[in-house]
């Protein structure tokens, strides 16, 4: 540029080129016949969602912006999709462009929106791992500590994942940080627990812990179930 | 003892949540919520201030109710008041409602910064990860003005505690995925990298996801992490199933890192260093070695852990494309899943192999499995995993297994969901075209599709089967004798009479020799549908049958009876009643040669990419298609020519030359053809065989955006949509300026006819001069073209040139228009001066004429550096401490044209109270003034 001229937008988003190969390179690499790597999008969980086999949304996580109408309008398209596939079917699904990973616990379903290019073994483990940590934190969890606890349920999760990916898989170290936290708590609330809230008003709920059978290793379930 | 009764609960909350879940009806449970919303609502009004429990409880109960899916419209201010509590939980339950109710209320929203930035500078762990959990989880464009400078600085600080630093990493991600303009990259990015090498394994798995997003813009500054990646992966693959404690998940060691790191890798090309490039083949070759080990462990949490891994380093393996070894193995593994007892991993081994089809190396290894997928087809009792088989089976096609897949695939249709027939009949279709040796078997295949599936055989479809006959003459006689049979089934088709009736028509003559085929019986067959079809059907009969009247002279007779009938010469359907008209008209005023002449037969098709792979691309999205396809244009040589869709609503009729013979024909209206354009008379035919539209679409959506945007820069994309981007590069001196505009052809296939045209309106004409040479008209196939315009500045304006863009993509005319961003602050010279030759001019300037204000709101957020780099972007000079104000912002230059130079002098004084400006310019031209006020009150 000759000198003199004005110093023209300083602005950083301005996309800066080079007279050559302005303003899409990788359509003329493509066309030049060299495969262009393609490119992976940085992919992450868009939202989470808990809900009983009756349908009724237990805990939702959104982790795009969309509006509570968009919300309510993919939860109810969602439920009814997942509620009526079958048990042996693959707990993938393709829904508008993205996938979503469901799993049922017990009563519980646990469902997943990831992008196209995500990882979706992994992501029915990150399901796994956070009803393992529900069950650690309640001591064999069912339906009803998620509802009566429901604050608890986010405050894990908010440990386990944050914005979508993954931020602590160490269930040591996430437990430590919710019973750290609960450590700082006051005493001088009155103590409640699901079970104990559930015998207040005196109705007697078929508790079915999530876990079940599912995971074999710990002896405490059994505790709960007998 | 469960671990909730440590002594957090709200007895309130817990008697609330019971009486809920013991509503019998919906009724009852709003009656409830109704009750509730009164009594907190009351509460929160009350004079009784609410201790920091109840304040908690009341915000807990409102969340629930939300959650339960009801509106709240109150609680915030409380929500917020929590944040600032020093106790622990209150400040949580504080954080989880503002995180889930986020609420874009300004005064709000300031609040909640403060009270975030309180936490952040608290040094307190817990309770910077709080407010980080809670920028995360909101996101919002507020938040990360906020705080995106804070954040890198917490995330490399030396004394950050770990788990702050995974918030912060995650925390940044999401603010950068949702603004990535407002996050700096500065020195942190190298320190950032490091962070691969922590001593603690979550830091390192949420830097990973940082990493990976922000390295897609600016790979080279990233670079190093692929080194680093590479040996910590290894570390991970070759550590014993115990070694990371409690980062080993069912026996397989941190499978969540792992598959991070594998997703890092595929960000770039193949590491150069030999070194590290051994290492990773080393790596990926363990992964696929550990898949044959015997498992740890019989639970399928091991397996889904171990084989998301493998599932990832095949995902690195087709990205790196250049290791037939490894890509073969990897197929091979594929090939053991698709018959595997858990469904998910059949699914997932049917979409991976898809990729590997694609790969020169590995597309025969794919091949094998071709039985196994069509078993899978027939059997798999999940739609998506059939799904995935018919992609599967789609890909791996080639010419040597084309005709099973094909028979294959059309069994498939007659039981398939009908979710996905249109896609399958879509494939067949094009598979059928694409590796066909034998035209006799193309036709037979088409016409099976739409005998199985009529309904999902859209237009595109049957158009083609008509282009290829058309196109080859060695398969006519053949697609006229077959569709003569398929004609004789007592329900058909609609789209088969369709073909039928075109096919007839222009070589019914190759079997009129047969009498089981006479041309009698073939108008008898053809018009025994003819009252079962839809108007446009029938349309196209009646064109068939004044073609018969040319082909076999003696049926005219009883075609031109039928075409007497009422219910053709009256019928209530304008478009019929004019072909049978027309038709009749022609049949019995036209000489023989003439008939000959108007009813020619259809001339082959030009070459052009196929319409129903175009359409099956924009049904799948433009990636997947695109990709399969050019890899196997190598392999394949293609046979056929790809003639272009016929227009609608012409397809039936014979291209007519517009000949004077046929404007001879006196009063009889010349247009055999489909309803005619809005213009008439001679140039009718033209109109409907070109694309003479001279018209200049109107402006494209956006393009205002655009064009503001362009005030304060000279660079960037001016208008882009799924086929073509623009580009401006541009200076100006003076009252000259150059333009290179930059016209990039997004699509694999040319543009031609390309013509960009510059259009000064009359006002504009005198005083811009804009000098351009024409382009080259055809634009290949990922191409740009570039166009320099000269531009000079003659005087003053207001008004900007449209650029229009008018082009042919496939068989499509496009018409674009854009306002090119050329506005008169593009000729400004700064100007220094001091503070007082700055106000001995502005008072020189008083006359009420010269002087233009305006007040207005701020459309942007108001940040002092960006006002300061607009002003500077919009050509005038920024003079520092000249208005005693330092909030203001104060400005001066020289607009230069060739007729004359004008001084200017602008003032903006923000008020951040109020959200407003005031703009003031002065300058000794009213309409200057009145212009370079409108333009700039734009910017901000």
């Amino acid at each position: 540029m000759p000198a003199g001229f004005p110093p023209h937008s300083t602005t950083a988003s301005l996309p800066q080129h080079g007279d050559r190969g302005f303003p899409f390179a990788a359509a003329a690499a493509a066309a030049a016949g060299q495969a262009p790597p393609r490119p992976r999008p940085a992919a992450a969980m868009q939202f989470m969602l808990l809900f009983s086999r009756q349908g009724k949304l237990r805990l939702q996580k959104w982790y795009v912006p969309l509006s509570d109408k968009e919300k309510k309008k993919i939860t109810r398209e969602l439920v009814q999709t997942v509620l009526a596939r079958k048990p042996k079917m693959c707990s993938f699904l393709e829904w508008r462009d993205l996938k979503i990973v469901y799993k049922r616990y017990a009563s519980l379903y646990f469902c997943c929106a990831i992008e196209d290019q995500d990882n979706e073994l992994i992501t029915l483990e990150i399901i796994h791992r956070y009803v393992e940590l529900l069950d650690k934190y309640f001591g064999s969890v069912c339906e009803l500590d998620i509802i009566f606890n429901f604050e608890k349920a986010y405050f894990i999760l908010d440990e386990f994942l944050l914005g979508g990916e993954v931020q602590e898989t160490s269930k040591k170290n996430v437990l430590k940080a919710i019973e750290q936290a609960d450590l700082l708590q006051e005493v001088s609330d009155p103590p409640t627990s699901a079970s104990q809230s559930a015998g207040i008003t005196g109705v007697s709920h078929r508790i079915q812990p999530i876990f079940m059978s599912l995971i074999g290793e710990s002896k405490c379930r059994e505790k709960s179930i007998g | 003892m469960p671990a909730v009764s440590k002594g957090d609960g709200m007895r309130g909350l817990a008697v609330f949540i019971s009486d809920i879940r013991n509503c019998k009806s919906k009724e009852a449970e709003i009656k409830r919520i109704n009750k509730e919303l009164a009594n907190i609502r009351s509460k929160f009004k009350g004079d009784k201030a609410l201790d920091g429990y109840s304040k908690k409880k009341y915000v807990c109960k409102l969340l629930f109710i939300f959650l339960l899916g009801h509106d709240i419209d109150f609680g915030h201010m409380e929500a917020v008041n929590l944040l600032s509590s020093n106790k622990y939980t209150e400040k949580q339950i504080g954080y989880l409602f503002i995180s889930v109710l986020v609420n874009s209320n300004s005064e709000l929203i300031r609040l909640i910064n403060n009270a975030i930035k309180n936490d952040l500078a608290s040094r307190n762990p817990t309770f910077m990860c709080l407010a980080l959990h809670c920028i995360a989880n909101v996101g919002s464009r507020e938040m990360g003005e906020a705080f995106a400078a804070d954040i890198p600085r917490i995330l490399v600080a030396g004394d950050s505690m770990d788990s702050v630093k995974q918030s912060a990493a995650l925390c940044l991600l999401r603010l950068y995925k949702a603004s990535p303009d407002l996050v700096p990259m500065g020195e942190w990015t190298a320190r950032v990298v490091h962070l691969l090498n922590d001593q603690h394994m979550g830091v390192v798995t949420a830097a990973v996801s940082l990493i990976t997003c922000l390295c897609k813009k600016n790979p080279d500054d990233f670079k190093t992490c692929v080194s680093l990646a590479v040996s910590r992966l290894s570390r991970i693959v070759s550590s014993a199933s115990t070694d990371l404690q409690d980062y080993t998940y069912y026996f397989v060691p941190a499978p969540w890192l792992s598959v991070k790191l594998l997703r890092l890798l595929q960000c770039y090309p193949p590491p150069e260093d030999a070194a590290v490039k051994g290492r990773l083949v080393e790596c990926l070759e363990t992964v696929l070695n550990k898949a044959q080990e015997p498992p740890k462990s019989k639970k399928v949490q091991h397996s889904n852990a171990k084989n998301a891994i493998l599932f990832e380093t095949i995902s690195l393996i087709i990205h790196y494309d250049s290791e037939p070894n490894l890509l073969v193995r990897a197929c091979n593994q594929l090939g053991q899943f698709l018959q595997h007892r858990e469904t998910n991993l059949r699914y997932l081994a049917l979409e991976s192999m898809c990729t590997l089809a694609s790969s020169e190396f590995s597309h025969e290894a794919v091949k094998t499995h071709i039985e196994t997928v069509i078993n899978a087809l027939k059997t798999e009792r999940d739609v998506s995993v059939r799904q995935r088989a018919v992609d599967l089976l789609y890909a791996m096609c080639d010419r040597s297994n084309a005709p099973q897949i094909v028979a294959e695939m059309l069994s498939y249709l007659e039981t398939a969901d009908y979710s996905i027939r249109e896609e399958i009949v879509l494939k067949v279709a094009i598979l059928a075209e694409k590796y066909a040796v034998d035209y006799t078997w193309y036709v037979d295949t088409i016409l099976n599709l739409i005998r199985i599936a009529g309904d999902y055989v859209s237009e595109e479809v049957w158009y083609r089967v008509i282009q290829i006959v058309i196109n080859r003459d060695d398969v006519q006689g053949y697609a006229a004798k077959t569709v003569f049979e398929a004609l004789q089934a007592p329900a058909c088709h609609e789209n088969l009479v369709k073909v039928g009736g075109y096919i007839l028509g222009e070589f019914g003559n190759l079997i009129a020799g047969d009498p089981r085929s006479s041309p009698l019986i073939q108008f008898h067959l053809l018009h025994s549908k003819f009252h079962l079809c839809s108007v446009p059907t029938r349309a196209l009969l009646l064109s068939t049958y004044i073609k018969f009247v040319n082909l076999f002279p003696e049926v005219k007779p009883t075609i031109q009876d039928v075409l007497r009938s009422d219910s053709q010469l009256r019928n209530a359907d304008v478009e019929l009643q004019q072909r049978a008209v027309e038709y009749l008209r022609l049949s019995t005023v036209a000489s023989t040669d003439i008939l000959a002449t108007v009813l020619e037969e259809m001339p082959p098709f030009p070459e052009r990419e196929s319409s129903i792979l175009a359409k099956l691309k924009k049904k799948k999205g433009p990636g997947t298609v695109t990709d399969l396809e050019d890899t196997k244009r190598d392999r394949s040589v293609d046979v056929n020519g790809g003639p272009e869709p016929a227009p609608a609503s012409t397809s039936a009729v014979s291209t007519p030359s517009p000949s004077a013979d046929l404007l001879g024909l006196g009063a009889a209206p010349t247009a055999p053809a489909g309803p005619p354009p809005s213009s008439g008379g001679s140039g009718l035919l033209v109109d409907v065989f070109s694309d003479s539209a001279s018209v200049v679409a109107p402006l494209a959506p956006g393009s205002e955006d655009n064009f503001a945007r362009f005030v304060c820069k000279n660079n960037g994309v001016l208008f882009e949509n799924q086929l073509l981007q623009i580009g401006l590069k541009s200076e100006f001196r003076q009252n000259l300026g150059r333009m290179f505009i930059f016209y990039g052809n997004k699509t694999s296939t040319q543009f031609l006819n390309f013509t960009p045209t510059l259009i000064c309106s009359d006002d504009l004409q005198p005083n811009l001069n804009l000098q351009t040479k024409p382009v080259d008209p055809t634009v290949e196939g990922g191409a740009q073209v570039q166009q320099v315009v000269n531009i000079e500045c003659v005087s003053d304006f207001t008004e900007a040139p449209v650029l229009n863009i008018q082009f042919r993509y496939g068989g499509t005319f496009q018409n674009v228009s854009v306002q090119l961003p050329i506005t008169l602050n593009k000729f400004f010279q700064p100007t220094e001066m001091a503070s007082q030759d700055f106000f001995q001019r502005w008072k020189q300037l008083s006359n009420p004429q010269q002087e233009v204000q305006n007040i207005f709101k701020a459309k942007h957020p108001m940040d002092t550096e960006v006002t300061k780099a607009k002003i500077i972007g919009f050509g005038s000079a920024l003079l520092e401490e000249v208005d005693p104000n330092p909030a203001n912002f104060v400005g001066a230059g020289i607009i230069h044209t060739k007729t004359t130079q004008i001084g200017c002098l602008l003032r903006l004084e923000p008020n951040l109270q109020a959200q407003m400006y005031r703009l003031t310019l002065r300058t000794s031209k009213e309409a200057v003034s009145q212009r370079l006020c409108e333009l700039l009150s734009a910017q901000f």
